[in-house]
């Protein structure tokens, strides 16, 4: 295969950035044999790395991103397909396989450089560079909320466009007439004044070797046809005839099944291994013994499962064996305060002039907020299928990291990484816990141990006691409050620091502001979990606003609506939020209002919860969302990302918590993890404000606002301000 | 030991252990894998089939037990070669149910079991039949409304095909 060089990357790829795999390698004479099978037969051509037309005018759009649920695959389809306009009834979405050419710088862009408005002469050394990062860390991730903002408006549109320019060029030279008087329409170019009509495909060989436009013009909100609809989502279908397939899915001649125990406690090693009793089982196989876990191989799950049980491991002992989550709390706390005390905080964020000596307490309000590690416990627990043959392995998984998988199971077998090859699957859920890579580097190691292929599955048990764990953190919040009640002064002081950087930032106008974390060292791993920092810091944040409120005695939204003056975009979906809440309308006895808003991931979210107290348990009626995403690319996939997140949020604020014993997760699968279900659920109401400024994410927005919105909901029903979550634990008749 | 069973109409002869939950069964050995498996204690209803058209745990339901009594998977809720899908599966789509989907099998022989038995549920009878079925992308809103959707379709008895 001929190397890409660095002129033929930029020739074709350019502004599209699609640049990383745009493809003179893959016109004819120059096939890059990694996307050879993409190309069905030679009468196709593969424009660059997100079209390819076929000789029947169908357009195959490969989508960089998993689909895990969100409909990133129909939505990233039709910012393309609209740009070219494709006929939509006649495109095909592929996911792309997990090669190099597909890394997706898009997103590098989109996390490194926090903005998508490059200058125009910048962009080929933006792309240039990240094409550099890319292809070293092997990023091909689905999650931040990213893929239409970045992929999708960078990537996709850009392509789209560029590629119905081509086409257009192609025809106007075929026909010899001029462009202007030629348009694109449902895959077909016309020129209307004398009313003829070709196919794209027509003009596919022809326009495949021009220049590709560096700078195509994209269309104009007024010129959308598919964006901002709802088209039916391509991928379900499939999902309600059960024959969509998941990574659990995936059957292979001669496979066999795994079971699998980590040490309970985080990465101790296996010290010794008794499998005596198993010769004695029918259709048992073979025992693995990995780093720090034991698997068993069978002609099944179930015994596989049955056998693991049977064996006797000993994992080694160390200091963590004595960690309780009453000592994490314990911890947190002390190194917050020690934080203080010697004044050695990483600053966040500082505005304005924060005094220097203590303020005395009288003038100062002060709260503490507390909140548990969180599993992900995606729908589909996790598994992964490996085959280790010939010198290969090919691995079958749904997952959002699939080319960090490649890279990091070729380290493991100690292989290049084209021998690696990853089949991504449907995603029974991902929250980020699957752009994790552990299951596969598990399955990888024992597929090396056999001939067969293996598919290894957790036990929910497994899945909720071995994940990358939302930390747990606290919050404490100072303020004092000028003449008019306002914040003047606003300290917030936590632990930890991911991402994104401005989490922890309040939207509201408040002169003074010193916002700083400091660090503390656990043994529980660290993972994205939906909205990641967000997940947190918009509860922290809007509790303590509403709290200051209620010290006012004023209103809440009044209170909030009063410091975003200066935020316009905020300030609506504040007023709609309440307008559609009938926010000032009173409630019964009993009932009660919460109100937040908190921006992530580019997206502004206000949620109103309203609900009613019986005896001490609560019934969530009703919560509305209102969101300003700049604009809803698929209407009812962002809705549908709005519901989502907001009931995934509403588990995790009324049950979720993962706390720790001797070291190890103390609950084990649903009966001791409680999720929200169906008689649990509030009718959700969603409504969208397209404002057309910057496109924000929609698969995690929603997520931090419901958790303060309904702890403000219960105050304002009871007047008991919950500070620690889950809120299953508070008492609401003490 | 060799045990016959008879999944959406057909029969097999299986040499298995009478122990071994159903579930499995259905997924390895028959390889119809739109069951899925979610918890494997009857927690989250991802693995509802229908025997006797009761809707069933089959991750905790032992193959033994269920010896050529009549079991229906998902693959199986039309009559076989049919191209037209139920009235839940025609409804699922037209409220565009489905996130991930990997609970969505579940959720659908959950909610078929529900009106095959009562026609017009309200929302209690709704909540009660569906609550054991866990969703972790948060489709209840919808299912709720393909429910009612469904209802509609099947008293105007309106089949839409298959590849619709
Ligand atoms: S897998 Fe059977 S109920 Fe969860
Ligand atoms: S659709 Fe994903 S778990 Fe229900």
């Amino acid at each position: 295969m001929r190397k890409l060089t660095r002129r033929a990357f930029i020739g074709t790829g350019l502004l599209a950035s699609g640049a990383l795999v745009i493809g003179v390698s893959i016109q004819p004479g120059n096939r890059s044999e990694k996307v050879a099978d993409l190309i069905a037969d030679a009468d196709e051509y593969v424009f660059n790395i997100w079209i390819k037309i076929s000789p029947d005018n169908t357009v195959t759009i490969i989508v960089p991103h998993a689909e895990m649920g969100q409909g990133v695959h129909t939505t990233l389809a039709l910012m393309l397909a609209d740009e070219m306009d494709a006929d939509w009834d006649k495109v095909i979405i592929s996911e792309a396989p997990a090669q190099e050419e597909y890394t997706n710088h898009m997103l590098l862009k989109g996390f490194v450089a926090r903005d998508i408005d490059f200058p125009n002469f910048l962009i080929n050394t933006v792309d240039g560079a990240f094409l550099k990062i890319g292809k070293i860390i092997n990023f091909q991730v689905t999650g931040g909320s990213a893929s239409i903002r970045f992929t999708g408006q960078l990537g996709m549109r850009i392509s789209g466009a560029s590629t119905r320019q081509l086409l257009i060029k192609a025809a106007a030279a075929q026909w010899q007439l001029p462009e202007k008087e030629l348009s694109a329409q449902k895959s077909f170019i016309h020129h209307e004044k004398s009313g003829k009509k070709e196919a794209f495909f027509t003009f596919a060989q022809a326009a495949a070797l021009l220049e590709p436009e560096t700078n195509p013009t994209l269309k104009s909100v007024d010129q959308y046809q598919l964006m901002g609809t709802s088209p039916p989502r391509k991928d379900l279908p499939l999902k309600v005839t059960g024959e969509a397939l998941y990574g659990m899915d995936i059957q292979l001649p001669g496979m066999k099944y795994a079971s699998i125990k980590a040490s309970p406690v985080f990465g101790c090693k296996v010290t010794s291994v008794d499998a005596s009793s198993l010769k004695k089982i029918k259709g048992f196989y073979q025992v693995v013994t990995l780093e720090n876990a034991v698997a068993v191989i069978a002609d099944g799950f179930w015994l596989a499962k049955q056998a693991l049980n049977k064996v006797v491991i000993k994992f080694e002992k160390n200091d963590a064996q004595n960690i309780h989550q009453k000592g994490v709390f314990e911890q947190l706390r002390y190194d917050l305060n020690q934080a203080e005390l010697n004044n050695d905080f990483n600053i966040d964020f500082k505005t304005g002039v924060i005094p220097d000596q203590k303020i005395k307490s009288k003038d100062q309000f002060e709260a503490t907020y507390r909140v548990p590690f969180l599993a992900h416990a995606t729908m589909e627990p996790m598994n992964c299928t490996a085959w280790i043959h010939d010198g290969i392995c090919e691995i079958w998984i749904g997952s959002q990291n699939p080319l960090g998988i490649k890279s990091e199971v070729a380290d493991l077998l100690d292989i290049e990484m084209k021998n690696v090859q990853v089949y991504n699957q449907y995603l029974g859920g991902g929250f980020g816990r699957r752009s994790e890579t552990d299951v596969a580097l598990q399955a990888a190691w024992i597929a090396r141990e056999t001939t067969h292929p293996i598919k290894l599955i957790w036990t929910r048990e497994e899945d909720i006691q071995h994940d990358f764990y939302r930390e747990a953190n606290l919050s404490q919040f100072k303020a004092v409050l000028n003449s008019q009640g306002k914040p003047s002064i606003w300290i917030n002081q936590f632990l930890f620091k991911h991402h994104p950087p401005e989490a922890s930032i309040p939207p509201y106008l408040i002169p003074n502001q010193l916002i700083q974390h400091t660090e503390s060292t656990l043994h529980v791993p660290w993972g994205n979990w939906r909205s990641v920092d967000h997940s947190m810091h918009g509860f922290f944040i809007e509790s303590f606003i509403d709290e200051l409120a209620h010290l006012q005695n004023e209103d809440p939204f009044e209170y909030r609506a009063s410091l975003l003056a200066h935020q316009p975009r905020f300030l609506k979906v504040l007023n709609k939020a309440a307008e559609k809440s009938s926010w000032h309308q009173s409630l019964p006895e009993n009932w009660g209002r919460g109100i937040a808003i908190h921006q992530s991931f580019g997206t502004i979210v206000a949620e109103v919860v309203e609900l009613r107290i019986i005896e001490d348990k609560i019934h969530i009626e009703r919560v509305v969302c209102v969101a300003d995403a700049g604009f809803a690319m698929h209407r009812d996939a962002f809705i549908a990302q709005m519901e989502s997140g907001i009931i995934y949020g509403l588990t995790a604020a009324l049950y979720g918590e993962i706390t720790i014993k001797n070291g190890a997760v103390e609950q084990h699968n649903f009966h001791d993890h409680k999720m929200l279900r169906m008689d649990e659920t509030p009718i959700i109401e969603t409504y969208i404000i397209n404002s057309h400024e910057k496109i924000g994410g929609a698969g995690e927005p929603s997520t931090p606002v419901i958790a303060p919105a309904l702890v403000n909901a219960i105050f304002n029903a009871t007047g008991k301000r919950i500070r620690t979550l889950p809120i299953q634990n508070f008492d609401l008749l003490s | 030991m060799i045990i016959s069973i008879k999944i959406n109409g057909i029969h097999h002869e299986l040499d298995s252990d009478p122990s071994t939950p159903l579930l499995w069964v259905i997924r390895e050995q028959i390889g119809l894998t739109g069951t899925k498996f979610g918890c494997g204690i009857a927690q989250c209803g991802a693995c509802t089939v229908h025997l006797n058209g009761i809707p069933i745990r089959s991750c905790t339901t032992p193959l033994g037990s269920v010896i050529d009594q009549e079991i229906t998977t998902i693959e199986g809720i039309t009559p076989p070669a049919s191209d037209v899908l139920h009235h839940v599966q025609q409804a699922w789509l037209e409220v565009q149910v489905p996130q991930c989907g990997y609970c969505q099998s579940g959720q659908i022989m959950a909610a078929v079991a529900l009106l095959n038995k009562n026609k017009n549920p309200n929302d209690d009878q709704i909540n009660t039949a569906m609550k054991g079925n866990i969703c972790r992308c948060g489709t209840y809103p919808r299912i709720k409304t393909g429910i009612k959707k469904a209802i509609q379709l099947m008293q105007a008895n309106i089949n839409s095909p298959k590849d619709a």
